[in-house]
């Protein structure tokens, strides 16, 4: 998966031109959410066998954080969506 | 020249002689021929030793699966160990010395373990060498390391250069054999963009061996016309010398190119190798097969060969094996050797296969021996002659070179790259990789296709069907289709009853028995094998030897190959120097060098720089005379603190932020308040992680309405950066604000020190006084009487009256130069991070020697500045855990030294005055030390357990390291001027 | 050589005279190193996981606590994870409280291991180096080697003289980023890491534990809120106590009981050069960029750098990866330039949220994890397996092992030495 990846505003680019976070499938919590829920959002991960929703920073492109959908056991990658339109949806 | 070479045929050039020496040796071969060609043809047939037992060994094969012929290459930084014979093109001037051997290859004293060998069976290391304890390190494993290895590196530096490119296509063709050179042709044909890569330096595979005529015309012919039409295809590539050795996502194929390895004379503005990074629509794998040996006694004295290995060298370069060759197959291809070599008017004394009858085929005059076996060759450094059993009954036949074929492995390494298993094949005595995976065909040989037509075919028909599915709807195959002709050989995994050892792996010494062990030992599982008996594990990765030792374990543990499997097929396809895939970034060129725009500035002014990250700042700036670094600085700072100074901050991470919510947005970035900060005001921020560690820090002005400026830390501006945008994109996509970084659009200039307004106030045009100007002012301002256009900041790092000016980088020398011409009269000097960071200590100013990421706010003094009414910031939830709220917690303390004659160093760590040093006793660690000139003495800032409630409390500093104790005070960080009189000036 | 072990059948004692009997023998009467028993229908504790950890708790719980009703399952061959994988490098040369004696007592374990299982994992501590390359650095090694030497760890701070007369090969004269010294511990050094598993194995089946290849956990079944056994691709195997040291895919067998983790898995690559002659004496860690190594006894340079940095169950990495890990190789050593590289390998790495590792009880009574042990995990086999059976053994933790807390995250007690939080391709 991380060869190139297929950039939503800037198509197929080399991996060295992308950072990688982590798990993007977790939302971040309201401000008054439970501690419980935020310490879910900071310290546990589904770190799913199979498919996975990651968050890579084309940071020598377009600079835009993506969401990139993916196997995490073929690496082969189902989607990737600019992270600001992935927050509209979620 | 010997006998060896042929007078006449092959593809080899008479007219170019090349010169070359082996152990200094001079020898000649002639253009066309590799290495271990040209050796044959001087009559060399003893290359190497062995591993474990130093065995004489010859040459094995004519490619990379050669597990034998390794040599040392060339001199000097160019010295390269264990190269095998069978890649290296022939050069004029190339220098090759025999390894792994002493004091001669003819005479190694190292072959005395094979009178040892049955002490030395697999695994033996793990039952002893175990007593007494000691004696592991000190006696046995010394020993046991020194004798290991094969050749020696070279500990000088690599002369010569490499680079690396990316490549993309809509086919790549991995082999330019049959299958390969068919599939690149229709490919070719339909106006792909096709690459072709070929592993040696001639394109042809097995046709440039064959003798045979495909349908009417010659192998060779139809070779030259295929070529021929694929270089006149603009949209063909063929990348020779190329080794494709490496799958991976995305369906980009890493290759090496060699460039200059068939020359002793290096041109220094080209690399010696490539690697290139081929992105590819779709690959077709034609990678061809390889011929097993076969495992029986002796099976490694020189002259021992594999059957095509053989039949490549006669007719490519015209090499006669010897004088009489035995042919031991249970295969055709035994026969197409003997072929050959009869056909080359050598004498073949005997064909001897394991199966029954005599192929009808055979016309030659050798004596066929259906239903018999080799059981031993005999011989030492060279074949004298072989053993053969048939019916119970043994003869001895002479011979001087014996080929051999086991049947043919598919090469299906790279299919297997990225996870794919191979799976047996009854049908093709074979494992095989699937034949499509997505992005990836095989074809040919490599797909377990036998006869040449069928390759021919295979390859075309393959390529038509990638092609279509990519498009190319036009394709139509090069190569019409063919019946694979070819048999399959029911495998000999090994013979009976052999005398000799029997060798599997040839070049770590594995035999016949090791496997049994393994079995009888409980290490019958493939992998456990592997790595009990140490198959595979050479240089060659198994690439001749897996497969026996897989029907070896099967046979053992008696259940099929399938229930056996294959270990893992993992990069590289063969070795992969260290150079070729550094390329460029070595030495000085590492990594890229950032350089701020008061760089030449500080150069002139005599800096000494230090590297920081990517950047180089200026560190001190020694005077005539000073003969000490501390000299330097400890005069910079007390300038400073009488006079002024000019430091460039330059090398701060600077962030433009607008929007109409970008004040809301730091709000939610910093732990303190932002919503309301006035324009024309600076403020200090807390940037914390979600963990609620403090992750930066750094002033942020607010220039217009919608308009912030932030720095940061020169070590954390690019991932401060990023946060931003992450924030910004993926959690509050709602909030209009957007970022440019102008790190480097900027030339920062700090001016520092009492004079420091008068200093500025020559060059700015506005009133900067006090009054109009206070403390954490921020605005813009006009230079040199409306010139240029700057940003002034009135905040200070080293506690004085001190302000940043930055203008854009073009003119930061400039205005550097303009800086110190007004200071001259007052005393100005230029002063560096050394400088600086003695003054942040007097002052109890934190950096990331404090901010190490496992720090709070309130471990530093900063509990006040967290908001506790903002609903919602970065790192604001994790805060109220009990752990982040316990009164143990590391915190900041100033520490001193109780005589001002002792020092202490930082990462020190302190106790309690008199407890014994122990984890338990541990009270927390210096984080930042300096000799401070103001006070006299060292200085310190400390992490300690309570630290707040400690200040005067005595403690010793501990440097075990150093053996250096200091008894010292706890103490408020604040050092130097704890009023901020001086900054408020 | 043929002593009894407690469950009544005989097994061989390795020595020098041994191998020497059996060479005269003809090596024919070795007997396997470990049964292959077919599964009972219960037993005290279950481990899942046949790689290190499991093996050296199930060793342990025989050998110290004597628990030996023990099965250890493992759905591959043994050592098939990461034991199989690594780079071989044990050291104890950690900064914090909650670390540094957990690895200090694996130091020991390690010194006495194979007199102990009669194994020789050829245990070689040729001293582990860690260069500096800046005054930041050089602060934060003095501080790490003085915690070092608090708990009577062996530690020095070498300058760059020193480490130039060890080490001249390294680039001293045309560096990006002189080395300045190093930190050196001269007891870390490497072990032959497949041993490890074997000589573990060897000693706990000898103890009557059961290994048990071949068998995967598909299911947790619980009664009552506990534990009651495991589903397998063998079938349902009944326990008392279940302890899970399944590394990299410890999130795949938590989710079996729902238990959520704070690990990520990740992919960590590690390479091997061609076998060369002695080349370089010690472990070396480059500290301006991602890269060790050191030289196995076959001869071969054994290297890494750091993980692909995304997650992955794959044991398999990316060229970028492999371009940027011998980049830093030349960087430090520039003759490597020649050498070639000969295999690439990936190892799946249980990644926890602050780099260090989880030994503990769970929320269900008799259900234990050991996991998080990101790409440290070798060097702690021993400790680890103590440790792990010391909790199961007598439901308290190893004194230790007190931090390695799965609600410390919970809490804020983090232990995390690299200071980067709870992003774990940072750590």
């Amino acid at each position: 998966m991380a060869s190139l990846i297929t950039c939503s505003h800037c198509g197929p680019r080399p991996k060295e031109e992308f950072t990688v976070k982590g798990d993007a499938a977790i939302a971040r919590p309201a401000a008054d959410a439970s501690e419980d829920a935020w310490y879910a959002y900071v310290y546990l991960r589904d770190n799913p066998r199979g498919r996975h929703k990651e968050y890579w920073h084309h940071t020598s492109g377009c600079r835009r954080w993506l969401v990139v959908e993916r196997d995490t056991v073929t690496h082969a990658i189902y989607a990737v969506a600019d992270a600001a339109a992935q927050g509209e949806t979620a | 020249m010997s006998s060896f070479r042929l007078s006449k045929g092959g593809r080899v050039d008479r007219a170019k002689p090349l010169d070359f020496t082996v152990d200094g040796k001079p020898m000649q071969g002639f253009s066309g021929d590799t290495l271990a060609s040209a050796l044959l043809a001087n009559g060399r047939q003893l290359v190497g030793r062995s591993f474990k037992y130093h065995r004489p060994r010859g040459i094995l094969t004519a490619g990379a699966a050669e597990p034998n012929a390794l040599v040392t290459i060339g001199e000097g930084g160019r010295t390269e160990a264990n190269t095998r014979a069978t890649l290296v093109e022939l050069y004029s001037g190339l220098k090759a010395k025999s390894q792994n051997r002493w004091p001669s290859v003819d005479f190694d004293l190292g072959a005395v373990n094979s009178l040892l060998s049955p002490f030395l069976g697999a695994g033996f290391y793990y039952k002893t060498f175990m007593w007494p304890a000691a004696f592991w390190e000190k006696v046995y494993e010394p020993i046991i390391r020194k004798a290991a290895g094969l050749g020696r590196a070279t500990y000088e530096p690599d002369p010569d250069t490499y680079e690396k490119c990316w490549a993309h296509c809509d086919l790549l063709v991995i082999g330019a054999g049959p299958a390969g050179l068919a599939a690149a042709l229709t490919a070719g044909r339909a106006g792909a963009r096709v690459i072709l890569a070929n592993e040696g330096f001639e394109p042809g595979g097995s046709l440039l061996a064959e003798t045979a005529a495909i349908g009417e015309k010659a192998a060779a012919d139809l070779l030259e016309e295929t070529l021929a039409e694929l270089a006149s295809l603009p949209n063909v590539r063929i990348f020779s010398r190329t080794t494709v050795f490496g799958w991976y996502d995305g369906n980009v194929f890493g290759a090496v190119e060699s460039v200059q390895k068939n020359t002793a004379a290096i041109d220094p503005n080209r690399p010696v190798e490539r690697l290139w990074r081929l992105a590819a629509r779709h690959a077709i794998l034609a990678s061809g097969a390889e011929e097993r040996p076969l495992v029986f006694g002796g099976n490694d004295i020189p002259g021992v060969m594999i059957a095509g290995a053989m039949r490549s060298y006669l007719n490519r370069q015209a090499i006669a094996p010897g004088k009489s060759t035995v042919i031991f197959t249970n295969d055709e291809s035994g026969y197409r050797t003997a072929t050959d070599l009869e056909a080359a008017g050598l004498e073949v004394a005997a064909i001897v296969d394991s199966r029954a009858g005599t192929p009808s085929s055979w016309a030659g005059r050798a004596p066929v021996f259906p239903g018999a076996v080799v059981q031993d060759a005999k011989g030492g450094k060279a074949l004298a002659g072989v053993t053969m059993i048939k019916g119970g009954a043994l003869q001895t036949i002479k011979a001087d070179a014996l080929a051999m074929s086991g049947g043919w492995s598919p090469i299906i390494h790279l299919a297997c790259h990225r996870g794919a298993r191979p799976v047996w094949s009854d049908a093709n005595a074979a494992f095989l990789a699937p034949e499509t995976q997505d992005g990836l065909s095989i074809a040919g040989s490599a797909a377990g296709v036998g006869a040449l037509e069928a390759c021919l075919a295979d390859g075309a028909e393959k390529a038509r069907n990638v092609l279509r599915s990519l498009g190319f709807s036009n394709a139509s195959p090069a190569f019409t289709p063919a019946v694979d002709t070819a048999t399959v050989a029911k495998p000999l995994w090994y013979v009976r009853g052999a005398k000799g050892k029997a060798f599997v792996d040839y070049q770590n010494d594995v035999h016949l028995k090791d496997l049994g062990l393994a079995v009888s030992e409980g290490y019958g599982h493939v992998e456990l094998a592997k790595r009990y008996t140490t198959n595979g594990m050479a240089t060659d990765q198994g690439k001749l030897s897996n497969i026996n030792a897989i029907g070896i374990l099967a046979e053992a543990r008696k259940v099929s190959p399938s229930d056996v499997g294959t270990t893992t097929f993992r990069p590289f396809y063969t070795p992969l120097s260290f150079g070729a895939l550094t390329g460029a970034s070595k030495g000085k060129h590492f990594q890229p060098v950032r350089k701020s725009p008061l760089h030449d500035w500080a150069r002139k002014n005599g800096a000494v720089f230090v590297e920081t990250g990517l950047w180089y700042r200026s560190s001190w700036f020694p005077k005539a005379g000073e003969t000490t670094w501390r000299e330097s600085v400890d005069r910079e700072v007390l300038n400073v603190r009488r006079n002024a100074g000019v430091c460039d901050v330059s090398t701060l991470g600077k962030i433009e932020i607008f929007g109409k919510d970008a004040a809301e947005f730091l709000n939610r970035i910093y732990c303190n308040a932002f919503l309301k900060l006035p324009v024309g005001k600076a403020r200090y921020g807390l940037m914390l992680r979600e963990d609620g560690m403090i992750y930066d820090d750094g002033t942020t002005s607010r220039l217009a309405e919608n308009h912030f400026f932030m720095t940061t830390t020169t070590a954390y501006a690019v991932g401060v950066m990023n946060h931003l945008e992450f924030c910004a994109q993926a959690l509050w996509p709602d909030l209009d604000v957007q970022f440019a970084s102008s790190t480097d659009q900027w030339a920062q200039i700090a001016v520092a020190g009492p004079k420091s307004r008068a200093v500025l106030q020559a060059l700015v045009d506005e009133d900067i006084s006090d009054a109009a100007f206070p403390f954490l002012g921020a605005r813009e301002v006009s230079l040199f009487g409306g010139k240029l256009t700057g940003r002034l900041f009135r905040i200070s790092f080293s506690g004085e009256l001190a302000y940043e000016l930055a203008v854009p980088a073009g003119y930061g020398e400039t205005v550097a130069d303009a800086i110190m011409e007004a200071g001259s009269p007052h005393g100005i000097c230029p002063y560096g991070v050394e400088a600086l960071g003695v003054m942040r200590i007097e002052k109890g100013h934190v950096t990331h020697s404090e901010i190490n990421g496992t720090v709070i706010p309130a471990d530093l003094g900063f509990a006040k500045m967290v908001s506790t009414t903002k609903p919602d910031f970065i790192g604001r939830a994790m805060l109220s855990r009990e752990g982040m709220l316990a009164d143990d917690r590391l915190s900041l303390v100033g520490v001193k030294p109780l005589d001002p004659a002792t020092t202490f160093k930082t990462g020190s760590h302190i106790l309690s005055e008199s407890a014994a040093p122990s984890l338990e006793n541990d009270q927390g660690y210096v984080t930042s030390s300096c000799y401070s000139p103001n006070l006299g003495s060292t200085i310190g800032l400390a992490l300690v357990k309570h630290g707040p409630k400690r200040h005067g409390e005595h403690v010793t500093v501990w440097n075990d390291l150093k053996n250096e104790y200091t008894k010292a005070v706890l103490c408020s960080p604040v050092f130097f001027d704890p009023e901020n009189g001086k900054l408020h000036g | 050589m043929i002593a009894t072990s407690s469950h009544g059948e005989s097994i061989m004692r390795y020595s020098a005279f041994s191998v020497f009997l059996n060479a005269l023998r003809g090596n024919k009467s070795w007997r396997p190193a470990w049964r292959s028993p077919v599964p009972k229908n219960h037993y005290d504790v279950i481990i899942v996981g046949g790689g290190g950890h499991g093996l050296s708790t199930a060793y342990y719980l025989a050998k110290e606590f004597g628990i030996t009703n023990v099965a250890v399952l493992e759905k591959g061959y043994i050592g098939s994870g990461n034991v199989g994988r690594n780079t071989t490098i044990i050291r104890s040369n950690y900064l914090l409280q909650g670390n540094n004696p957990f690895y200090e007592l694996s130091m020991k374990l390690w010194e006495g291991l194979e007199q102990d299982f009669n194994f020789n994992a050829m245990v070689s501590q040729r001293g582990v180096l860690n260069l500096y390359h800046s005054d930041a650095q050089r602060d934060a090694y003095t501080r790490r080697g003085n915690a070092m030497r608090l708990h009577g760890v062996d530690a020095d701070l070498l300058d760059r003289n020193t480490v130039r007369q060890m080490l001249p090969f390294l680039d001293f004269d045309n560096a990006r980023f002189p080395i300045q010294g190093a930190l050196m511990q001269k007891r870390g050094g490497t072990v032959r890491h497949d041993a490890v598993a074997w000589g573990y194995a060897r000693g706990a089946d000898s103890r009557g534990v059961d290994i048990i290849q071949n068998c995967e956990v598909t299911g947790i079944r619980r009664e009552n809120g506990v534990v009651t056994g495991v589903e397998t691709s063998q079938g349902f195997i009944g326990c008392g106590k279940l302890a899970l040291a399944a590394a990299g895919n410890s999130t795949v067998v938590a989710d079996m009981i729902d238990m959520k983790l704070p690990i990520e898995s990740h992919v960590l690559q590690a390479f091997v050069s061609e076998g060369l002659k002695p080349f370089i004496d010690n472990v070396v860690t480059f500290g301006a960029g991602h890269f060790y190594v050191s030289q196995s006894d076959k001869g071969g340079l054994v290297f890494g750098g750091d993980i692909d940095g995304y997650n992955s169950y794959a044991q398999r990495g990316n060229l970028a990866t492999v371009e940027h890990v011998a980049e830093a190789g030349v960087a430090m050593i520039p003759a490597l330039s020649r050498v070639r590289v000969l295999r690439s390998w990936g190892g799946v790495m249980d990644m926890s949220m602050d780099g260090s590792p989880i030994i503990d009880r769970t929320h269900i009574d008799n259900l234990y994890l050991n996991a998080g042990w990101c790409y440290g995990g070798f060097k702690a086999t021993p400790a680890s397996g103590f440790c792990y059976a010391h909790l199961i053994a007598r439901n308290q933790p190893h004194e230790t092992a007190t931090a390695f807390r799965l609600d410390r995250f919970a809490r804020g007690r983090m232990i995390d030495e690299k200071g980067v939080g709870s992003q774990p391709n940072l750590h």
